[in-house]
Order: structure tokens, then C-alpha cells, then sequence
């Protein structure tokens, strides 16, 4: 059994025990062992990191072994420099979540922790896949627990909201299993994603691939307009929920576009470069906008994250006129997945802290936060800042490498981009002002308690990431240089026959 | 004589029928206390007849027998283990269900024994007589088996019903079947294959006779617009009945399909095809269309299979396009690998309805399974499993039912058919819904029901089991479906 197998089986074997211990009887035993699990799981993700080589772009610590002999579909794992931080990014979110989550939940405690244990396996599995139906199935599997976790812990809508994020991303995929499926056929029975990448393909068969795979991505990401399920899932999912979803689910779409999208059909992603450019300003410019007059706190961090997310597929698909990517974009987009995953994540549990004690997630029910919570402010506005894109924390790598990126390529194009600096940090800062600042606003603020040394924890792992990833981004890009470089070089050659 | 008899061939059917009239007169003469031995010994006359099976299975050779009526093929072999544990199974949910419903008597297990029986002669059929007889044993004890609870109304009612259209049914197969022999003279299938592919018999007979008998399939398969049947005798029946009925007898009618329209017929397949395609498309509309407006779990049930069976139909309809063999055995063994997991799926959804039901209580309606998760976690993830089995998602078993029959459709590269998948993927998409509807009214709503689950430790068990066969199989499908491949590729080589 290989390192990846272990990385991925392991929350998952870990969740199930969970979900066998029964009803809410040892309460106790269930969030530590719920803890010592997502811990362990996150060390075994270590040595993929100092194992790693940066200098191929070849595929590492791979594993291959036939499963369903019948349709040549191999468990074949591995990851290269465009997957290899979600692995640990994952498991490290795994942990915060279980922290989290410590007294707040309080029902069917088991069935929650088993969710997102078995969930982060899942997730894992998706960006270590290198076999198409593998990575499907992992895809797919990642719905039933969020929808469990959405439907049984979220919020009053909960129900409305479980059903369109299920069916939503579920119509979004489907199509891409029909794709997956005329892959198979065409490359001559093979669901392998490497031999797909060399497979020439007609140009109008690439463009349906294309769409089939936008559509099932794009839904993920999400793109605008295919974006409304997020903010509903967002606003009754419970904090878990909310961070895992922002924090990683989304980086399956993105994620998606690297590993099929560019690669497979490439002469399709240049055609249609255009459409994806402008959806992605569109995301950024309107939904900022969007985001600016919201009253919810948690909808404001959902379509924030919508904006963030735009920048992610602007920085994919810029192509400059030779038809060449631009690789500080493109790394620039990994970076800005990466960063969005710890700064989302703490923003919606900085939400979290504060619907516990208030029970609202209404900018108009706080004011004042800082006088009686002050070290837990400060902790907000780190990473209030971190989500405008403040210098020096994880939010400015990727937005300033992708603006940079699509300047070389477009000026007028990294312009408008670039006003999302403003528009980030105007709604950002706009709430933060509300919420924080300014006198106590009623009793309810008068009296809040200070966070307590766990929710300490949770927040400092987050605050340390983002600060170590905002001063020495280094280690981070250097991994993923060549692999990107590699993506590039394979992009630009037309693959038509 | 005794060479063209083979009787060795036919060793599972002849246990069956002997044990099953040995039970028969058996039954007469226990009493209370002993009335448990007729459960066991049909369990164990099963069992027996299932190991029959698998050996002969096992063995992979394809025999005639009874003077070639009969053929014992792979095929045959391997949907009859699978028909034989599906009404094993359907007996073990079924008995602490009936004995609360004073319905367990000799005859269910006699009867079932007598369907079972029928199930068994039509998979090894190679006659049209034949056929039509395995049919009658079946269907007549379904019948009598519907209306066992004389005066329970909707069950008469569904008795009445069922065996009306099932007779209307048969007539309609047996004069699709006279025409086949009028204009081929022949009733042995592969004698009727052989003048079909001679090109000599009379096109528009053969065609009028394969109207007929695809509508008499139809029936049996309850596909749109031969539908109307289904969703009455699933709600109307008493849930034991319903598993019966819903269980094996699917596999019967996929395999008839596969011996009259592949083995037979198959150089008629572009017409045949053809009303297959619609026959799947109507059913996979209606069917998951009409499942949503559903508030009875039992009739939603029986909408969904209507749609199960119009996605397994797909399967069959774009095997013949360029005349290869290959590509149809690719679609042929999706479909069976489809119908396979189908039932084994559709025995646990029935099993878990039957195991909440109380004396006096039935929990068929939606509503009845409100909080499940509260009241039985374990049963209500199994439940949750078989719909997310039924709905088509990984890492479940129904994923790669759906998987292999699209695949056999993409892989003919006819844009039309290609087009059919997309529309196979939505329809499926339409009937997620229903069964996360499903899944939302066990997980996230508050129970109205509180009494703990009363019901045996081996229903139990074997429900557990049900569930993790659907989540194994979805974890390694492959065993399941290379046997399903070697099955079909043996039948159509001969």
C-alpha cells in the first residue's frame, strides 16, 4: 500500500469507525479520537512534501493496479506539482474543521465528524486521481456527505439548500461522465488521464468535451452564472460545512480545469479562452459588487469567494496572441486556491465564533465586537486583510502573480481585474468596520465572551498558515514551477487530427 | 434417448419441482408448532438449487436437453443463482413480515417455490412453448400469490388487475409468437434464428410478430406504455408479494428478451431496436416523472422501476450497428450487469420498508420514514445506500450499472445514440431527486414514530449484508461484471 493510498484510506477507514460508534453515548471519546484521527491523517501527509521532487513534472509517488478489469480502469494515484498541495492543504483543513467543531456540536456528534473524516478522503482521492473514472467516482462520492452534512446540521433552509447543491453540481457532472465515457472510447479503452492527454481529438470533438467539462467545473468553482447554489449552501451549511466547502471543495472545479480541461482539449481551451476570461471578470467585477450590499455575513464571504474564484480561471486561460499561457498566471491561480482555501476557511469560522455566541449571522446584530473580544478581533481582521489582498499575508501571492500574469499578456484585461482590489477591500473593510468597530452596539455584543484557548487554536493554525504564505511563498511556487512550465508546453501544442 | 433427454442438464428444475410438490403435500400435514419446517426446507431446497447452478455454472458448457427444448448455458445458469437468491432473500425479509399478517402459511412458500420454477424453465428455455410455459408457471403463481390476503381490498384489487393485463399480456406474446412460427416453421429458437438469417420467411409477418411480442415483453418488463400494471400491484400487494414480484421476475423477463429478440431474432435487431428505443425512452420519462409526485414509498417505487427498466432497455437497443458481435455483447451483459444490481438493490429497499412495518402498520408511505436516522442509524444508512444506489451515485453499485449501459451507447459512435445518453444522463438527474427526497425525510427530519424497530435477528442481518453487497460491488463491480460478459459472450456464441 502506497503513501497516497494510506493518505486517502486512512480519514476514510478512520470515519467509518466513527459512524459504527453508534448513537451519543461517549461524546468525549468521539471528538478525540475524531481529533487524533484528522491529526494523524494530516502527518502522513508530510512526507509527500519533503519526498517531493521539484524537478520533473512527471507524475510521483504513483500507484497503479487494475480494478475493473472489464472497462480497463486502473486505481492508479499520483500527484505532480499541480496537486500536490491540496493533498496536505485537505488534511490540514480536516483538522481545524474537527476543532471547530469541539463543543458546538453537540447531536449526533459521531455522524457529524465520520462526515467530514470520510469527506476529506474523498477530497484527497479527487487530486490524486490519474485515472478518469477514479477521479469521477471520488467527484461524485463528495456529494453525499456534504449533503448529509448541509441537510442534518445546517441551518433553518437547510433543506432547500442540501437539495440544490446536490442536484446542481450532480447536473454539472453527469455531462462529464458522458465525456469521460466518448474518452474512453476514443483513446481505445483506456480511462487513463496521461493517455488522454496525448490523444488527438477532432476540433468540434474537443469543443463538446470542453463545454462538457466547463459545465460539471464550472459549477464547482463556481463560475458565474452558474454560480447560485454557493451562497444558499454557504449560508445553512453549518461553520464546518461552510469552511470545507469554500476551502476545498471548490478547488475541485479549479483543479479540474489543470488536470482535463487544458490538457485534453487544448485547441478548444484557446478557442474558447474568450468566454472563460470574461466569466471570470464577470465574477470578479459584478459579483465583488454583489458581495458589497449583502446584510449576511456569511453570503458576504460566499460570493467573496465567488470573486476570489474568478481570478483563478482568468489566471488559466490567459493566453497571449502566439497562443501561449502565461505561467506566473497559472501559478498564480494554484497560489490563489491555496491562499483562498486558509483565508475562506477562517473567515467563515470567525463567523462561526461569533453566530455561536449570537446566533446571528446579521452584519446589523454586531458592533463593537473589539471592545469586548479583543483578541479574537484581531484575528478577524488579519484575515479581513488577508481577503482584501494586504501585502505580506497569503491573499496577495496569487491576486498580485495573476494580475501580473495577465498584464504581460493584456493590459485593459489586468486592469479590470485589478479593481477587485478595490471592491475586495471595500466590502471586506466595509464589514469589518460594521461588525468590529465603532461602540457596542446592544447587549448581545456587551455581553460576548473572549474566544476560548481552543477556538485559539484554530484561528493561530490559520493566521500562522496565511502569514507564512503571504512572507515566503518560495517553497509553494518552486513545487509547482515545473509541472506548470510542463502544462504550458503541452497546452500550446495543437493536438487537432 | 437418454442422450437427447440429458436429464443432467435440467438437475436444478427437477430438485425444485420435486421438493416443491414434497413440500406441498408435506405442508398439509404439519401443524403450528412445526409449520417452521416448511420455511427450512424451502430455504434449503433453494439453497440446493442454487449450488446446482453454480456448478453448473461453473462447468461453462452449453447443453441441450429434452430433446432441445431446454438449453443450460451460462446464461441460464447464472441469472437462475441470481433468480434463486433473490426469492431466498425475498423469503427471509418476507416471513416475520407475513407471520403478523396471519399470511404465513405452506402456500406462500409453495407458490413462491412454483414461481421460482417457472423464472427457471423460461431462463433455460430454447422453444417458444417452452417459453410460454416457464411464462404461465410464473405469472399464475404471482397471481394466486397477490390476492393471498382474501380480504384485504387493495390486494384483490391489485390481484384482479394483474392478472387481467398479465393474461391480456401473455395473449399478446403468444400471438407474436404464432406469427414467428407461421412464417418461419419453426419453434425452436435457434431453428427460427437460422430461417431468419436465410432472409426466406415473409418480412412483414416477421415484423407484425415482433410488434406483438415486444409489446408482450413490455409487459412483463412493465415499460411505457405496458406500464399501467406496476405502480397498482406494488402498492396494492402486500409487501412480501411485491418483493416477489419485483425481485426475480425482472431477471425472467430480462433473460426471455435476451432468448426470443437476441438469440432468436437477431437479424431482425434494426426493427426490433428501434421500438426498444422508445419503449426506454417513454419509460424513463414517465417513469421518473410520475415518481416525484409520489407521497406512497411502495408506488414511488414501482415509478422508479419503470424508469430502472427503461435505462436497462438502453442497453439492448444500440447493440446492432455494424454488425458486430463484440459491441453487442458489450451491451447485452451492461444490461444484465444492470438488472443484476437492480434487483439486488430493489430486495433491500423492500426489505428495510417491510422491517419498519408493525402489526397492523405499514410503513409504505414517505412519511413513515420520517427520522429514521434518529430511530436507527445503521438501517437508515443502509437505506440511504440503496437510494443513492438507485439514484446512480458512487461509490455505489448503480453507478456502474448506469456507467456500463452508457458506455455501450457512446461506444457505438452513432451520434444518435450519443444524444440518447445525454438524455439518459438528465432523465437520470430527474430521478436523483426523488430519491434524495428519500434520503432528506430519514436524515434530516424530526421522527413522528418513536417506537423502536421491532423485527428478527437474521432479517437484520441480511439486510446489513444487502447493504454492504451494494457498497462492496460498488467498491469492486468488476467480478460482477466479467461474469455477466462470460455469461452473455457463451449465449451468443451458440
Amino acid at each position: 500500500m502506497g503513501l497516497l493510498s494510506i493518505v486517502i484510506w486512512l480519514p476514510i477507514a478512520a470515519g467509518a469507525v466513527l459512524l459504527a460508534m453508534g448513537r451519543d453515548g461517549q461524546v468525549a471519546m468521539v471528538r478525540w479520537f475524531a481529533l487524533f484521527a484528522a491529526l494523524v491523517s494530516f502527518l502522513v501527509t508530510l512526507p509527500l512534501i519533503s519526498g517531493f521532487d521539484a524537478g520533473t513534472a512527471a507524475m510521483q509517488f504513483q500507484e497503479s493496479a487494475a480494478w475493473i478489469a472489464r472497462f480497463n480502469v486502473r486505481y492508479h494515484l499520483g500527484v505532480d506539482g499541480l496537486s500536490l498541495w491540496f493533498v496536505p492543504l485537505t488534511a490540514f483543513i480536516t483538522v481545524v474543521v474537527v476543532i471547530s467543531a469541539w463543543e458546538v456540536i453537540t447531536t449526533r456528534v459521531n455522524q457529524y465528524m465520520g462526515a467530514f473524516l470520510i469527506l476529506s478522503g474523498l477530497m484527497i482521492g479527487v487530486f490524486c486521481a490519474l485515472d478518469g473514472l477514479l477521479f469521477y467516482v471520488f467527484f461524485e462520492a463528495t456529494l453525499i456527505p456534504m449533503y448529509i452534512i448541509i441537510g442534518v446540521w445546517g441551518g433553518p433552509n437547510r433543506v432547500y439548500a442540501a437539495f440544490k447543491f446536490f442536484l446542481y453540481t450532480l447536473a454539472g457532472s453527469l455531462l462529464m461522465l458522458v465525456a469521460l465515457i466518448y474518452l474512453y472510447y476514443k483513446s481505445g479503452g483506456s480511462f487513463d488521464i496521461l493517455t488522454w492527454h496525448k490523444l488527438p481529438l477532432p476540433g468540434t470533438v474537443q469543443s463538446l468535451l470542453f463545454f462538457a467539462f466547463l459545465l460539471a467545473f464550472a459549477v464547482k468553482v463556481p463560475m458565474w452564472p452558474v454560480h447560485t447554489w454557493l451562497p444558499d449552501a454557504h449560508v445553512e451549511a453549518p461553520t464546518g460545512g461552510s469552511v470545507v466547502l469554500a476551502a476545498i471543495m471548490l478547488k475541485l472545479g479549479a483543479y479540474g480545469f489543470l488536470r482535463f480541461s487544458l490538457p485534453i482539449t487544448p485547441d478548444a481551451s484557446h478557442q474558447w479562452a474568450w468566454a472563460i476570461v470574461a466569466l471570470s471578470l464577470i465574477a470578479v467585477l459584478y459579483i465583488g459588487l454583489v458581495a458589497l450590499v449583502q446584510q449576511d455575513m456569511k453570503k458576504l464571504v460566499a460570493y467573496s469567494s465567488v470573486a476570489h474564484m474568478g481570478f483563478v480561471t482568468l489566471g488559466f486561460f490567459i493566453f497571449d496572441s502566439a497562443g501561449n499561457g502565461n505561467e506566473l498566471a497559472v501559478s498564480g491561480g494554484i497560489a490563489q486556491m491555496i491562499s483562498h482555501g486558509f483565508i475562506s476557511g477562517a473567515m467563515f469560522l470567525c463567523i462561526g465564533v461569533l453566530y455561536d455566541r449570537v446566533h446571528s449571522r446579521e452584519i446589523a446584530a454586531y458592533g463593537g465586537v473589539v471592545n469586548t473580544m479583543p483578541k479574537f478581533a484581531a484575528f478577524a481582521v488579519l484575515f479581513s486583510m488577508a481577503n482584501c489582498g494586504l501585502p505580506g499575508t497569503s491573499g496577495f501571492v496569487g491576486e498580485w502573480m495573476v494580475i501580473l500574469g495577465t498584464t504581460k499578456v493584456n493590459f485593459w484585461l489586468a486592469a479590470l481585474a485589478a479593481t477587485t482590489l478595490v471592491f475586495g477591500a471595500a466590502y471586506t473593510l466595509w464589514m469589518v468596520k460594521r461588525v468590529y468597530f465603532g461602540a457596542v452596539a446592544n447587549d448581545a455584543v456587551k455581553a460576548l465572551t473572549d474566544i476560548n484557548p481552543r477556538e485559539f487554536v484554530m484561528l493561530a493554525l490559520l493566521a500562522v498558515a496565511v502569514l507564512w504564505m503571504g512572507l515566503y511563498p518560495k517553497p509553494l511556487t518552486d513545487a509547482m514551477h515545473v509541472s506548470v512550465l510542463e502544462l504550458l508546453r503541452h497546452v500550446a501544442v495543437p493536438k487537432l487530427n | 434417448m437418454a442422450a437427447l433427454m440429458n436429464w443432467q442438464a435440467v438437475w436444478p428444475e427437477i430438485v425444485l419441482l420435486t421438493m416443491a410438490c414434497v413440500i406441498t403435500l408435506l405442508d398439509l400435514w404439519l401443524t403450528d408448532p412445526l409449520k417452521r419446517l416448511t420455511y427450512v426446507l424451502t430455504q434449503a431446497t433453494l439453497v440446493a438449487v442454487a449450488l446446482l447452478h453454480l456448478v453448473a455454472f461453473n462447468a461453462g458448457s452449453t447443453e441441450y436437453a429434452m430433446q432441445r427444448m431446454v438449453v443450460a448455458d451460462p446464461l441460464g445458469h447464472s441469472l437462475g443463482f441470481f433468480a434463486v437468491l433473490a426469492v431466498m432473500i425475498s423469503l427471509a425479509y418476507a416471513r416475520p413480515y407475513v407471520a403478523l399478517r396471519d399470511m404465513l402459511k405452506g402456500e406462500l412458500f409453495t407458490l413462491s417455490m412454483f414461481s421460482l420454477l417457472g423464472i427457471l424453465v423460461m431462463l433455460s428455455a430454447n422453444n417458444f412453448l417452452v417459453v410460454y410455459l416457464g411464462l404461465e408457471l410464473m405469472s399464475l403463481s404471482l397471481y394466486a400469490l397477490v390476492a393471498m390476503r382474501r380480504d384485504h381490498a387493495p390486494a384483490t384489487e391489485a390481484a384482479m388487475k394483474y392478472f387481467v393485463l398479465g393474461a391480456l399480456a401473455s395473449g399478446f406474446l403468444l400471438y407474436g409468437l404464432s406469427m414467428m412460427y407461421g412464417a418461419t416453421g419453426s419453434l425452436e429458437i435457434s431453428g427460427v434464428y437460422s430461417v431468419i438469417g436465410k432472409g426466406e420467411a415473409d418480412k412483414g409477418v416477421l415484423i407484425l410478430g415482433i410488434v406483438f411480442i415486444v409489446a408482450g415483453l413490455g409487459f412483463k418488463l412493465g415499460a411505457v406504455p405496458f406500464h399501467m400494471w406496476v405502480p397498482d400491484v406494488y402498492q396494492g400487494a402486500p409487501t412480501a408479494v411485491t418483493l416477489l414480484i419485483g425481485g426475480a421476475p425482472k431477471l425472467a423477463a430480462f433473460a426471455v428478451t435476451i432468448r426470443l429478440l437476441v438469440e432468436g431474432m437477431v437479424g431482425l435487431a434494426l426493427d426490433w431496436q428501434q421500438m426498444l428505443v422508445v419503449l426506454s425512452v417513454g419509460s424513463m420519462l414517465l417513469g421518473n416523472l410520475a415518481a416525484i409526485a409520489q407521497t406512497n414509498l411502495k408506488r414511488m417505487l414501482a415509478y422508479s422501476t419503470i424508469a430502472q427498466m427503461g435505462f436497462m432497455l438502453l442497453g439492448m437497443c444500440c447493440t446492432v450497428v455494424s454488425q458486430n458481435t463484440l459491441s453487442a455483447a458489450n451491451g447485452y451483459s451492461s444490461s444484465m450487469f444492470y438488472v443484476v444490481t437492480y434487483v439486488l438493490t430493489t430486495l433491500g429497499t423492500f426489505g428495510v420498508i417491510m422491517l419498519l412495518s408493525r402489526q397492523g402498520f405499514e410503513a409504505e408511505q414517505v412519511d413513515d420514514f420520517k427520522g429514521l436516522a434518529r430511530r436507527s442509524p445503521w438501517f437508515a444508512g443502509v437505506m440511504a445506500l440503496f437510494m443513492f444506489s438507485l439514484a446512480g451515485v458512487p461509490p455505489t453499485v448503480g453507478f456502474y450499472a448506469k456507467l456500463s449501459v452508457l458506455q455501450a451507447l457512446v461506444s457505438t459512435n452513432v451520434q444518435g445514440y450519443i444524444v440518447l445518453a445525454v438524455a439518459a444522463v438528465l432523465m437520470s438527474l430527474v430521478g436523483a431527486f426523488y430519491y434524495l427526497r428519500l434520503v432528506k425525510v430519514m436524515f434530516f427530519d424530526e421522527p413522528t414514530d418513536t417506537l423502536p424497530i421491532a423485527s428478527t435477528r437474521e432479517v437484520r442481518a441480511l439486510l446489513s449484508l444487502n447493504g454492504a453487497a451494494v457498497l462492496g460491488l460498488g467498491l469492486l463491480p468488476g467480478g460482477l461484471m466479467a461474469l455477466c460478459a462470460q455469461a452473455i459472450v457463451t449465449a451468443l456464441a451458440t
